[in-house]
């Protein structure tokens, strides 16, 4: 029998069935991956698997944990399954630990309640299983509490809290989502080195992580499963068409032809910015020149620098030193110094969608407001065919006009807020994580949104982005940063083939590749972004760098060209 | 919208229109009094439908003239409290800085001063005044007002849709009137709700410590205090206008919950 088998599991909240008729295995040892877009039910699923639904979900169908089920099972049996046979990891660590406990006295606890251990015997398991996760100092850890530590130790103590009571399953919710792409590699690998003869079921959206790291996967879609089989299997001969649009719409890092540089004029140029918030420095010195027509992409960690960067040259974020020239001359650093008719040329569109827009007007008044402002003797009539014009441009139709934000998904907010920013007919449109909150399919739709829009109008494209893979399919050039600090800059042919600095190889080998057979592509960053209030000295990357020689931890490296390619590194 | 909006409104309304109406129908004046027939108990279809008072007048027109004195002082001390608050709290969240920070600890001055004994001193001092009660009753509302307002206008200042509105050219005033100020709406409705039942509680309170509006003038608060001194013998001259008094306080709560839910729905995606 399987460890856990799950038949026609449903779950419904009044009229809305949110899983329906769920089948799923976990065989003793086995790795699964549960992946899926979100509302179909990934988490809904794990959540009735620990018993953790809210009471007004209706659940039926058959959950049974090693023979027994589970389904129905009182409270207090739950309690003793969780934790003691099955193990979980939510997506946001900072949320699933207390703040108020240390981090010690917290694991402590479950292996207490659960007469796994007593006093010093305790302690002394749990400094192991901190040590056994990878915890530099697991002594101090012990005594610390969660805001102390950064996301990726705190992640890693997570995973010490799911498995010190040695369980049977590991759930595993979204582990990774929250934390830098190389901290990522290393929590993913940990999980693998360490879980022995543990099942885990990871749930993500991230078909990288699920080709890398599971030998079976289920693939569900609006709460029923679509695709299920070994890992190899489903990628090699999709069953369902949903199978083969998620793959099709994961972008890869590791393949597809770059896009060639363009050979425009320069539209706007950034000379030596700074950007400080009191003590912390969060860009330093960072230049570029952004051309008619290309897309320029600026890839970071979280602390790059690389929103600030954007702000700074939008007028949002003050400068405290450099220069930002557009059309030839100077622009004054606030944006409301700045003359109206460069403010209708520099556009923004942000991560958020939702946010970006107000709550309390219709999208008819939200993409007519631009208009407003730069053309206020446009009659009524001439104004609404223009939004309805931009409405069009982004694939929306005119039953959008009426509509409020909150009636709209994401996908179709984020090209509301296009609409917007597009309407004036910018020549620079800022994207800061545009699409990182935005399922593949939908993010893959307006990413060719843009692409289009560009081509159309010769639109110059500042492209924010965490996620090295979406920006190989929509950069022509690729700046990366470091804790504020330009590492290299280059065209994407350039960058994606043959990086020069070690960080920027790092990052590329970090990116999961929705490729269950490519192969390994480098070890894992080791260590975690220093604070931008204590820069390590020298080169800030050098405590983190496979390369790193004595000079670099005393000598700043400047940035030099090398082959059309600049480049901040001793050894490059 | 809720049933909990439409079944408070609906009492409200009711409550308000015979408080209006009812006195000019009923063939009883509110300030007649007949010492042969003091403290009659309520009677239906009798002349009496509430009984009377001591005094012999006519419990049920009296109760109607208490609320509508009651929902007057109630409702102009929360539109002063709604005028000065939301003015002050948004200018002072939308300047910020010092300005913001002097204005901020004004209000955290006037906060340290006991009103209520300011306004019994003021009302023993001189002729009892109605007037005076709408200023003491507004004059303590708009304090939490304005914190409210400035606070929420603070949050939407930072907010991703006003930072849009900046980089596309809008100037403040056009910020405020279509960014922050309809978003302030829910709040400031939903908090005014709250704030009416505070306002007819303090107006009560003043009016039961014998403080309130002049005899034969009443309102809900001197009745209860009047019912209080027949508590034994003729409970209805305290239980009935007591009893009016926690419903209409329960229907605004109500309102103010209804309203807030209502508003919710459209700021959650």
């Amino acid at each position: 029998m399987s460890l856990l088998d799950v038949t026609g599991l449903t779950i419904r909240y009044g009229d809305n069935t949110v899983v329906d008729g769920v089948d799923l295995f976990v065989e003793r040892g086995e790795s699964v991956g549960l992946v899926g877009e979100s509302g179909s039910g990934k988490t809904q699923s794990a959540l009735a698997i620990l018993g953790l639904l809210p009471r007004r979900a209706r659940v039926s169908g058959s959950i049974e944990f090693d023979d027994r089920q589970i389904l129905g099972a009182s409270e207090r049996e739950l309690d003793t399954l969780r934790a003691r046979r099955i193990g979980m990891v939510f997506q946001d660590p900072m949320q699933a630990l207390n703040p108020y406990l240390r981090v010690g006295a917290q694991l402590r606890q479950i292996l207490v309640r659960h007469g796994l251990a007593q006093g010093r015997e305790a302690d002394a398991s749990v400094v192991a299983m901190l040590a056994r996760v990878g915890l530099p100092d697991p002594e101090r850890q012990f005594r610390a509490y969660p805001h102390e530590m950064s996301g990726g130790i705190r992640q890693r103590a997570m995973l010490a809290a799911a498995l010190i009571a040695d369980p049977d399953l590991l759930i595993a919710d979204e582990p990774t989502t929250a934390l830098d792409v190389t901290v990522q590699a290393q929590i993913l690998e940990l999980l693998e080195e360490i879980r022995d003869d543990t099942a885990l079921l990871l749930i993500t959206h991230d078909l990288g992580i699920i080709a890398g790291h599971c030998e079976h996967m289920i693939v569900l879609e609006r709460g029923r499963v679509v695709d299920a089989g070994p890992t190899t299997a489903v990628f090699a001969a999709p069953g369902h068409p949903h199978t083969r649009r998620l793959i099709e719409v994961a972008p890869r890092v590791d393949r597809g032809e770059p896009l060639a540089a363009v050979a425009g004029k320069t539209v706007l140029s950034v000379d030596g910015a700074v950007v400080d918030y009191d003590e912390l420095r969060a860009v330093s010195d960072v230049g570029f020149a952004l051309r008619t027509g290309e897309t320029l992409a600026v890839v970071g960690e979280s602390g790059s620098g690389k929103s600030s960067l954007a702000g700074a040259l939008l007028g949002l974020v003050p400068m405290s030193g450099g220069r930002v020239v557009y059309a030839g001359a100077a622009l004054a650093p606030a944006v409301r110094k700045r003359a109206l008719a460069v403010r209708r040329d520099l556009q923004l569109v942000f991560q958020d969608p939702v946010g970006a827009l107000n709550p309390q007007q219709r999208v008819a008044a939200i993409v007519a407001e631009p208009l407003l402002v730069h053309e206020p003797g446009l009659g009524r009539s001439r104004r609404r065919s223009r939004v309805v014009t931009a409405l069009e441009q982004v694939g929306l139709g005119e039953e959008y006009l009426r509509r409020y934000p909150h009636e709209l998904s994401g996908g179709q907010a984020q090209r509301v807020a296009i609409a917007r920013a597009l309407i004036l007919g910018p020549k620079v449109l800022v994207c800061d994580e545009a699409v990182a909150a935005l399922d593949g399919s939908v993010r893959k739709q307006v990413l060719e949104l843009l692409r289009r829009v560009q081509a159309e109008t010769g639109l110059s494209l500042i492209f924010i982005s965490h996620d090295l893979a979406v920006v190989r399919t929509i950069a022509h050039r690729v700046l990366v940063m470091y804790m504020g600090r330009l590492v290299e800059f280059g065209d994407s042919e350039r960058l994606f083939t043959a990086p020069r600095h070690p960080y920027t190889r790092a990052l590329l080998a970090a990116v999961p590749v929705p490729d269950p057979v490519a192969g390994p592509r480098g070890a894992p960053l080791g260590g975690e972004v220093a604070s931008l209030l204590d820069p390590p000295p020298g080169c800030v990357f050098h405590p983190r760098c496979p390369l790193a020689e004595s000079r670099c931890g005393i000598e700043p490296p400047k940035a030099r060209d090398l082959d059309g390619v600049r480049v901040a590194c001793h050894l490059a | 919208m809720s049933r909990t909006i439409k079944v408070s409104v609906s009492f409200l309304a009711a409550v308000a229109l015979v408080a209006v109406l009812g006195p000019w129908f009923s063939p009883n004046e509110y300030q007649a009094t007949n010492f042969d027939g003091v403290l009659q108990p309520p009677a239906l279809g009798g002349l009496h439908l509430f009984g009377t008072d001591d005094l012999g007048r006519d419990l049920f027109v009296r109760t109607l003239m208490g609320v509508r004195v009651t929902l007057v002082v109630a409702l102009v001390a929360s539109l002063v409290s709604l005028l000065i608050g939301v003015a002050y709290g948004a200018i002072a969240g939308m300047l910020g800085g010092r300005v913001d920070a002097l204005m901020m600890r004004f209000v955290d001055t006037l906060y340290a001063i006991p009103f209520i004994f300011i306004v019994i001193l003021l009302m023993v001092a001189f002729e009892r005044n109605f007037l005076l009660i709408f200023v003491a009753i507004g004059a303590i509302n708009w304090l939490d007002m304005a914190r409210i307002v400035r606070g929420q206008t603070l949050s939407l200042r930072e907010r991703e849709f006003v930072q849009a509105a900046r980089l596309i050219g809008v100037g403040t005033p056009g910020i405020i009137r279509r960014h922050i100020a309809p978003n302030l709406i829910g709040i400031v409705v939903v908090y005014l709700t709250l704030t009416i039942p505070q306002a007819i509680l303090v107006e009560s309170f003043l009016s039961f410590l014998g403080l309130g509006v002049q005899e034969p003038e009443t309102s809900l608060g001197s009745l209860v205090n009047a019912g209080v001194a027949q508590m034994e013998g003729a409970s209805w001259v305290l239980l009935i206008p007591a009893g009016l008094l926690a419903l209409i306080l329960l229907a605004f709560n109500f309102l103010g919950d209804g309203l807030r839910d209502y508003f919710d729905a459209r700021q959650s995606p």
